[in-house]
């Protein structure tokens, strides 16, 4: 992990499930000129629907969260859950993406996703992991999460999976800005 | 855990579709794991993570599918695995068919060897 996708870490139990959040902001380039969103996006830009269609003057085009980062905030939640696990002493890559079905249901500015995942298996090997992302309104923070996504996904602790390849000693997969992500989350 | 041979190839079927995002149908004892269902490298460990859970089993890095004989220059001379490699192979994999690998060892038949048969016969030993 190169980069930080996470804002926040909320849950962090040790080998059983981690759930981090990343708020949703207009102000981030990718967002704009990316993605058509749909024309189930309302103008309040919590509604959701199937995505895909092309943008015209009568649905207009919207800033969505691509699915491809999603699917990387979800990577980052799980692969701090493996590499926490073993308290951050393997390096944890990701190694295959199993499932990933997302319901349509756009994450637009002002929203916050939600990801949680669970280890299903754990092992000197690596791990495999599920879980969900869901989209939370802070305009409507009583209502029920919609559901963006079920995620499969496995990880691999490369030193013991890369038949004698040798791999530099420090741990370049959980740099500083991750181990700061924890402490600042309040759960390191 | 007592299961017929039909059930376990019911079962090692399971997995590697969910794995393998292969169709049912493609799923036969003969297919290859590698060349007819199209398992990557990083595949072998969902597949043995899949059926640690689905039998109940624990499975070490090597024991259902190793190729560590491949890299020992002992073993293997001018892309052909070694009689001694040979004999190597079939004391790590009891579990595989060896006797068409015999008429032609070539490193690149290996992969020959990994078939759907050999999995449930590597399954049936472990629950045995």
């Amino acid at each position: 992990m190169r980069w930080l996708w996470l804002d926040r870490i909320l849950e962090l139990d040790k080998a059983q499930r981690c759930v981090a959040i990343r708020n949703v902001t207009a102000a981030e380039d990718v967002l704009h000129d990316h993605f058509a969103a749909s024309k189930a996006v309302n103008a309040g830009g919590f509604s959701g629907g199937p995505t895909g269609c092309a943008p015209d003057a009568e649905h207009p085009a919207y800033p969505v969260m691509p699915n491809s980062l999603i699917i990387e905030g979800f990577a980052q939640t799980a692969g701090i859950l493996t590499g926490h696990a073993n308290d951050f002493k393997e390096k944890v890559i990701l190694a295959k993406i199993g499932r990933a079905v997302f319901t349509g249901v756009c994450a637009t500015p002002g929203t916050t996703i939600r990801h949680t995942a669970e280890i299903t298996h754990l092992d000197e090997r690596g791990s495999s992991t599920t879980g969900v992302v869901e989209l939370l309104d802070p305009a409507d923070p009583s209502a029920d999460p919609k559901p963006l996504a079920t995620i499969d996904m496995m990880f691999s602790h490369i030193d013991q999976n890369m038949q004698g390849l040798e791999f530099p000693e420090e741990n370049f997969v959980f740099t500083d800005q991750f181990m700061d992500l924890l402490k600042r989350s309040g759960v390191q | 855990m007592s299961l017929s041979d039909e059930e376990v190839f019911e079962k090692v079927q399971e997995v590697l579709e969910e794995a393998l995002g292969v169709d049912e149908d493609e799923v036969t004892p003969t297919a290859t794991i590698g060349e007819d269902l199209g398992a990557e490298s990083i595949d072998y460990l969902d597949i043995s993570f899949r059926l640690e859970k689905a039998f109940d089993i624990k499975i070490g890095e090597t024991e259902m599918f190793d190729q560590s004989v491949l890299s020992d220059p002992q073993y293997v001379q001018d892309g052909k695995v070694t009689g001694e490699g040979l004999a190597k192979l079939k004391e790590k994999m009891p579990h595989a068919e060896w006797s068409a690998f015999e008429e032609d060892p070539q490193v690149d038949n290996l992969g020959d060897v990994f078939t759907v048969d050999m999995v449930c016969k590597f399954v049936k030993a472990k629950i045995a």
